[in-house]
């Protein structure tokens, strides 16, 4: 397991594909090199494809949880520049 | 003077309703033209067409209005301008591909070289009807490997390795076959059920699953007059000398079993799926 501190949470629940991914990647444009980026996003479409979107775009995916309503919080920390 | 329109079609001259009218179609290898033949295109149809063009259904390009006594010269310029013309007729037509691996996140083989690599050991060899290669990077099939008479889809067999692993959860997520699932130490692999997708290779965040890339073949795909799809007799390949064997086997198979103008579906069918299975399983292992 990797240790790790959240720095900031976006809730991208209450969007569909593509802007999932959109809003995820301007929240971590406005973190720094290195922040962690807490995810808050939908089961379906969202948890198969913005995990893997993330790690096309170079940044580290720490954790995936599931949550009990059926939501899921994806844990990702900035790519280094 | 008698014109030979049987030639005509066999290289690439389609006859139109119009009178001495032909739609010229040109040799496109996986769907890839460069600007310098978009350009010399453009010129062709615009100094002997309409200054149209026609996308046809299998990524090939075709100019309509080609008028009979321009033939020779239509040609002379296009191959000056480096762009062949295409085939017709009862032979090996163009191979058609995404844009696998080379270009898109999803694709798990190299597509493009691999239709190169078909197009230029097969393109234009006469056989008893029309036979049709496709090849597509992943379980996505976004060309349709199973409409064509041997379509090759590409797919990673997968291994998971405990050490990089977190156990993040994102693969046993992302799997669509229900093929993986988390324990307290790791994760558990049921292999029945994996279709080669790759999709926990491509996700993984910290490169836990490796992929090795291979080939999904089906045969006798056929979605014209007839419509059935390709069918897989063989395991995934991993190895391109065996595609090609087998690529040689079914095309041995189809010159020696079908009736003249008669699909390669048709061959297998009449002659029986087990004995394909067990020529292109011989093929398969030299």
């Amino acid at each position: 397991m990797v240790d790790f501190q959240v720095d900031e949470t976006v809730d991208i629940t209450d969007v569909v594909c593509p802007i999932t991914f959109v809003k995820a990647k301007v929240a971590l444009e406005e973190l720094d090199d290195g922040q962690v980026l807490l995810i808050h996003l939908n089961d379906g479409e969202p948890v198969q494809n913005v995990p893997r979107s993330i790690k096309e775009e170079g940044h580290q995916i720490l954790k995936l949880t599931g949550n009990e309503d059926g939501t899921y919080d994806l844990v990702v920390r900035k790519a280094g520049g | 003077m008698e014109v030979d329109y049987k030639a005509l079609k066999d290289g690439g001259f389609m006859r139109q309703i119009q009178k001495d009218h032909f739609s010229l179609r040109l040799k496109v290898v996986g769907g890839n033209l460069t600007a310098e033949q978009f350009e010399t295109i453009a010129a062709i149809s615009r100094k002997y067409g309409k200054g149209t063009v026609h996308l046809t259904s299998r990524q090939g390009v075709e100019i309509p209005f080609i008028k009979l006594a321009d033939v020779e010269a239509v040609k002379a310029e296009l191959l000056a301008g480096g762009v062949h013309t295409g085939v017709c007729g009862p032979r090996v037509r163009t191979v058609t591909a995404c844009q696998g691996s080379a270009i898109c996140p999803s694709g798990c083989i190299d597509t493009h070289g691999l239709a190169v690599e078909i197009s230029e050991r097969y393109f234009g060899r006469q056989l008893p009807h029309k036979f049709k290669f496709g090849v597509t990077g992943c379980m996505n099939n976004c060309l349709k490997a199973e409409e064509n008479d041997l379509g090759v889809k590409g797919g990673y067999t997968v291994a998971w390795r405990k050490e990089p692993c977190t156990l993040c959860g994102v693969c046993v997520k992302i799997c669509r076959e229900g093929a993986l699932a988390q324990t307290e130490d790791g994760i558990l692999f049921d292999e029945g059920k994996c279709n080669y997708c790759g999709r926990c290779v491509k996700s993984c965040p910290f490169d836990a699953w490796e992929g090795e890339p291979g080939y999904i073949l089906s045969f006798g795909g056929t979605f014209g007059n007839q419509i059935a799809p390709g069918k897989a007799v063989l395991p995934i390949l991993h190895d391109k000398e065996a595609l090609f064997r087998v690529s040689d086997a079914a095309l041995a198979f189809f010159d020696k079993h079908a009736n003249a103008s008669e699909r390669f579906r048709v061959a297998i069918d009449r002659a029986g799926w087990d004995a394909f299975a067990r020529e292109m399983e011989e093929a398969y292992h030299g």
